[in-house]
């Protein structure tokens, strides 16, 4: 123990001779010593920065050991020290100039530094700028991320200072767009400024809109009389006018305590209340007063006995705002820099407006291949067979089913997906079999009964599906490969799901069209569907070709399923969500074409899209005015877009 | 020609006054004025299968008589529901409101009370402010002709712009589901101005008869939807027994025919589908005040189709047949998915009523469909020994909507 004490005597005295010397952090230090004991967040700045702007090469070890709570104020001589808890129990004190263990010490003769969360969070700002010339490139790109995320003035020159010694492509280009972005925005120099703005006019990322609507943020002044030159005014207002109504105008004197509050009904109500004097206000009786014209006047009675100070009239707003002149003024006063910036965020607004275009193209187009996957199956059974089947829907479920029940049994979601699509359609081609031999077959040339009887299968089926997979919704889990999505820039991006989406659906109509146009079986439909006794004479069996093409155009009712349930829940309703839009779209194309369906899934989607960005809150009435679109249509179009003639159409 | 109406149209006379003799032994057995062996909410069940009757005789007269299978008379059936309970809703909101505002030191002006109201309704939809669709809501007698006015109107519009495009068949029945749909997902929204899925409560509630129990509004009900009824049936069969009637029937067979023959066969179904959907807009505006809250699900497209069904199963193209079908359909519905009916255990499985009720409904739906197109009024013809026209297997008309000859009587 005496040892330890002799030890701890001889370091206080090296310690001290060497801050005689030269010490010049721990002078910075010691100058802040009672802000930094304090440690509140409201008064850290000042000893923050010094330690950040102090020059000194051990600035960033010392912020580094105080963030991490590891600077101790030794309590005997003030002086701070980096400590570290030794195996013996003791704290080894080293020096925050030269780094080298200056000694060790009890706790009961050192305190601790505890910085709270928010000085830790300022710490770690000012750490920033050093760390951007970090050895390690993880640290880099940390700091890089949190200087995006919090740009801030003090880190420019340090930011630029890193620039030409880093060696990473990557961060390199990060590092070059922020400096030209912070030089936007804090740069003292009035023409570099102007000059970063001009060059990154034409850049659709956020961060630059971000950078740029500070710059452009302008606040709605009164003035008492003529305005001051040395402000960087946008525009002049005049109340009244659509940008500065009278009583937003009139507010903001009130505001600025150049006016009184104009009383509102409310306050009236309250100032009578108050006023109460034996079942009369200002004289009149209380049950008269259930209208704003009789408590107005009783207001006015009490302003007459001086009980109450008189409102202001709206014919007097009128007369005071004119007293004063309204002008929205830039936050920013230099005109240059708020002209140039006006001129860049309106090119690139333009140019954002551009992607927002190509972003809904390609939203429309995603939900039309989305529409057209679900209608394919019936421009087979409704369209080229005439048969209403209201259970495509459910057997669209089935398909989402079908892939569900794979994942439970192949984990790999790859190889599910490949097996769940052909699963998907034996089944349903197998299920669509089946109702037309039962079902559907004794019901041709009765499409109203038909369609009732279809929908008792509909109904029969969903309920289950409910008991046999719950209520609630089952996930279909896309593939890996899948997840994320195509970004083009900031404005526009396509997930990889509704690309395939597309591709599948694409898929499809080539499969449709070999299928109807190449084959024998396309043939024998085409022929059937014309006219069935004569194909039957030419030695075709209808009903074998009506039960092939009924059970085809299931089965891709259940790929669909497959490919749907991969972005929307799998529930036993899935299907009647999308059964009146799918009969939409195959009546709207036109009855009988595949390119019809095309064309309805097309006009169809590209129009929800249309509405939904017109009033983006609301999707739900997207569709309902997409559906009175239609009813209005088929006003022009009985027969849809694309109406077959002649013999082929039936009459 | 010189036989009465009701020589010609025995059915009618039998059914009002079984109807008659139903009401009076539900009066006599309920708990408002009776015995009380039935209880309050089976009077209002039976109240509201009364409605469901009402408003499959309107199914029944633009379906099995018109030939139009129209899946949009139960949006007109909610719109009814919608415009009275809005008045129902508004008064007794306020009646909430002006009692709780006359304990303030001020008499409330017009514009508080009409704001607290405001405030009371549309809070659960973050609004409270009226929207223009309740601009009647505080007169009776506005709102109640607006039962029959909004639907009536709906269904000349849609209905114009449908037939004058000869827009028919499965094609129509599509248009209607969609019109539903839209229906359905326009007042889903929020700012719909009718509160959202929330949809109107405490309609059972009656402005101004806080004093009357339920047992008696109820049977005040009960008697509204059977004299409804009773004139709903009447009314039916005697548009379809006159020469009106006839030329509906031709147009239900051969469309063609008829507008060959000089009849502006679109004016005709105009006419009935806009009557029918009046008729199903009153019968809304009795039931959702005896159900006692509606909202946008009961429009969805599926309602709609359930009344085709209850209709089909009756037997459609005879009044009778709509109000059976409709009765035994949804009583059984209801007890069957109320969890009364007793499960069936067949040893490997038990079968639970309430949620295999659903799949056996849609199968025996197809089974009607193929093998008894008369439905349950098929029964009647069996007793009456009525037979069926021999038409070596052709139908009645070549259009969509026609009967088949299995359907039809001699």
């Amino acid at each position: 123990m005496l040892r330890a004490v002799n030890i701890f005597v001889f370091w206080v005295l090296m310690v001290t001779a060497a801050l005689a010397q030269d010490a010049p952090m721990q002078s910075v230090l010691k100058d802040h010593r009672d802000v930094i004991v304090k440690s509140s967040r409201k008064t850290i700045a000042p000893a923050i920065d010094a330690v950040a702007t102090s020059g000194l090469a051990q600035a960033q070890q010392v912020l580094e050991a105080w963030q991490a709570k590891n600077m101790w104020l030794r309590k005997e001589d003030e002086l701070f020290f980096r400590a570290e808890k030794t195996s013996s129990g003791l704290y080894a004190l080293y020096d925050l100039d030269t780094g080298a263990q200056v000694g060790e010490a009890e706790k009961r003769d050192l305190r601790q530094i505890k910085p709270n969360s928010g000085i830790r969070a300022m710490l770690a700002t000012a750490l920033v700028q050093f760390q951007l010339s970090d050895p390690n490139a993880a640290n880099r790109a940390a700091a890089l991320q949190s200087l995006e995320r919090d740009p801030s003035a003090a880190a420019l020159e340090p930011l630029r200072a890193s620039i030409p010694s880093e060696e990473s492509v990557a961060l390199r280009a990060r590092k070059e767009r922020l400096e030209r972005l912070l030089t936007m925005a804090y740069d003292p120099d009035e023409a570099a400024r102007v000059a970063a703005i001009k060059e990154m006019s034409g850049d659709l990322g956020v961060d630059v809109r971000a950078t740029l609507n500070p710059i452009l943020q302008a606040q709605v002044q009164v003035f008492d009389g003529d305005i001051p030159n040395d402000l960087n005014v946008k525009a002049m207002l005049i109340p009244g006018s659509d940008t500065l109504s009278l009583d937003q105008a009139y507010d903001l004197l009130v505001s600025e305590g150049l006016a009184t509050k104009p009383l509102t009904p409310e306050d009236i109500r309250k100032a009578l209340i108050a006023n109460i004097d034996g079942g009369r206000v200002g004289g009149v009786p209380l049950v008269t007063l259930d209208t704003d014209a009789a408590r107005a006047a009783a207001y006015q009675s009490l302003v007459e006995q001086g009980q109450v100070v008189p409102g202001v009239t709206s014919d007097q707003i009128g007369e005071i705002v004119a007293q004063y002149q309204f002008a929205e003024v830039y936050l920013d006063p230099l005109q240059p820099v708020t002209e140039a910036a006006e001129r860049a965020i309106s090119s690139i607004n333009t140019r954002v407006a551009a992607g927002q275009g190509l972003d809904l193209v390609l939203d429309g187009l995603s939900l039309a291949s989305i529409y057209f996957l679900a209608a394919i199956g019936l421009a087979i059974t409704f369209g080229v067979m005439g048969v209403i089947n209201m259970a495509h829907g459910e057997f669209i479920m089935m398909g989402a089913y079908a892939g569900y029940v794979v994942q439970q049994v192949i984990p790999d979601h790859t190889i599910s997906i490949l097996v769940a699509i052909p699963l998907a359609f034996a089944v349903t081609f197998g299920a669509g079999v089946a109702m037309e031999r039962l079902v559907i077959r004794h019901l041709y040339h009765r499409p109203l009964e038909t369609l009732l009887a279809t929908f008792g299968i509909s109904i029969a089926l969903q309920q289950l599906a409910k008991n046999i997979f719950g209520t609630q919704a089952r996930p279909l889990t896309a593939p890996g490969w899948l997840d994320g999505s195509l970004v083009l820039n900031d404005v526009v991006s396509i997930s990889y799901i509704r690309i395939a989406i597309f591709v599948l659906a694409l898929f499809f109509l080539a499969v449709f069209l070999f299928i109807m146009k190449r084959t024998r079986l396309g043939l024998e439909t085409r022929a059937v569907t014309q006219n069935p006794r004569m194909a039957a004479s030419m030695g075709i069996n209808p009903g074998r070709v009506n039960m092939l093409a009924f059970g085809f155009g299931s089965g891709i009712a259940g790929v669909a399923g497959v490919a749907i349930g991969l972005f929307a829940k799998v529930t036993s309703e899935l299907g009647s969500a999308y059964i009146v839009q799918s009969f939409m779209t195959v009546v709207v194309g036109g009855v009988g074409n595949i390119w019809g369906a095309l064309a309805g899934a097309t006009m169809i989607g590209f129009f929800q899209k249309g509405v939904e960005w017109l009033n983006p809150s609301n999707t739900l009435a997207a569709q309902t005015y997409m559906i009175i679109f239609i009813i209005i249509f088929i006003q022009f179009r009985p027969r849809g877009i694309i109406a077959l003639k002649g013999r082929a159409a039936g009459d | 020609m010189d036989r009465s109406f009701f020589a010609r149209n025995p059915s009618v006379l039998i059914f009002i006054s079984l109807l008659a003799l139903f009401t009076l032994m539900v009066t006599v057995l309920a708990e408002g004025f009776g015995v009380g062996v039935i209880s309050t909410s089976f009077v209002k069940t039976l109240g509201k299968t009364l409605c469901l009757c009402l408003v499959a005789i309107a199914m029944d007269l633009i379906w099995g008589y018109c030939g139009i299978l129209s899946l949009g008379h139960f949006a007109f059936f909610g719109l009814g529901g919608y415009m009275i309970g809005m008045w129902l809703m508004y008064e007794r909101t306020r009646d909430i409101v002006v009692t709780s505002l006359s304990e303030a030191p001020l008499p409330p002006t017009e514009q508080e009370i009409v704001d607290a109201i405001g405030t009371q309704i549309f809070g659960v939809v973050g609004s409270n402010e009226f929207p223009l669709v309740w601009a009647f809501a505080d007169s009776l007698v506005i709102q109640l002709a607006l039962v029959v006015l909004v639907p009536g109107v709906l269904a000349l519009v849609f209905g114009w712009l449908a037939f004058r495009s000869r827009v028919t068949g499965v094609y129509l029945s599509i248009l209607t589901q969609a019109m539903t749909l839209a229906l359905a997902l326009y007042l889903f929204q929020n700012d719909s101005g009718l509160r959202g899925n929330n949809g109107l409560s405490g309609l059972q509630n009656l402005p101004g008869l806080e004093d009357v129990p339920q047992a008696t509004i109820s049977l005040w009900f009960l008697w509204a939807s059977a004299l409804a009824l009773g004139l709903g049936y009447l009314l039916g069969a005697w548009v379809m027994s006159g020469k009106f009637g006839s030329v509906i029937k031709g147009i239900r067979d051969d469309e063609a025919r008829v507008r060959f023959l000089g009849y502006y066969v679109e004016r005709y179904k105009l006419a009935v589908f806009t009557l029918t959907a009046c008729i199903a807009g009153i019968a809304g505006a009795l039931y959702y005040p005896q159900a006692g809250i509606i909202n946008p699900a009961e429009l969805a497209p599926i309602a709609s189709i359930y009344l085709a069904v209850w209709v089909a199963i009756g037997g459609r193209g005879r009044l009778y047949g709509a109000v059976v079908g409709a009765a035994v359909v949804s009583l059984l519905s209801s007890w069957f998915t109320g969890g009364l009916a007793p499960d069936l255990p067949l040893g490997f499985y038990t079968i639970k009523w309430v949620d295999w009720w659903q799949i056996v409904l849609g199968l025996s739906f197809v089974l009607v469909t193929l093998f008894a197109p008369k439905g349950i009024g098929g029964l009647v013809d069996l007793w009456m020994e009525q037979r069926a026209p021999d038409r070596h297997g052709a139908d009645l008309g070549p259009d969509m909507g026609s009967l088949r000859e299995k359907e039809a009587l001699e």
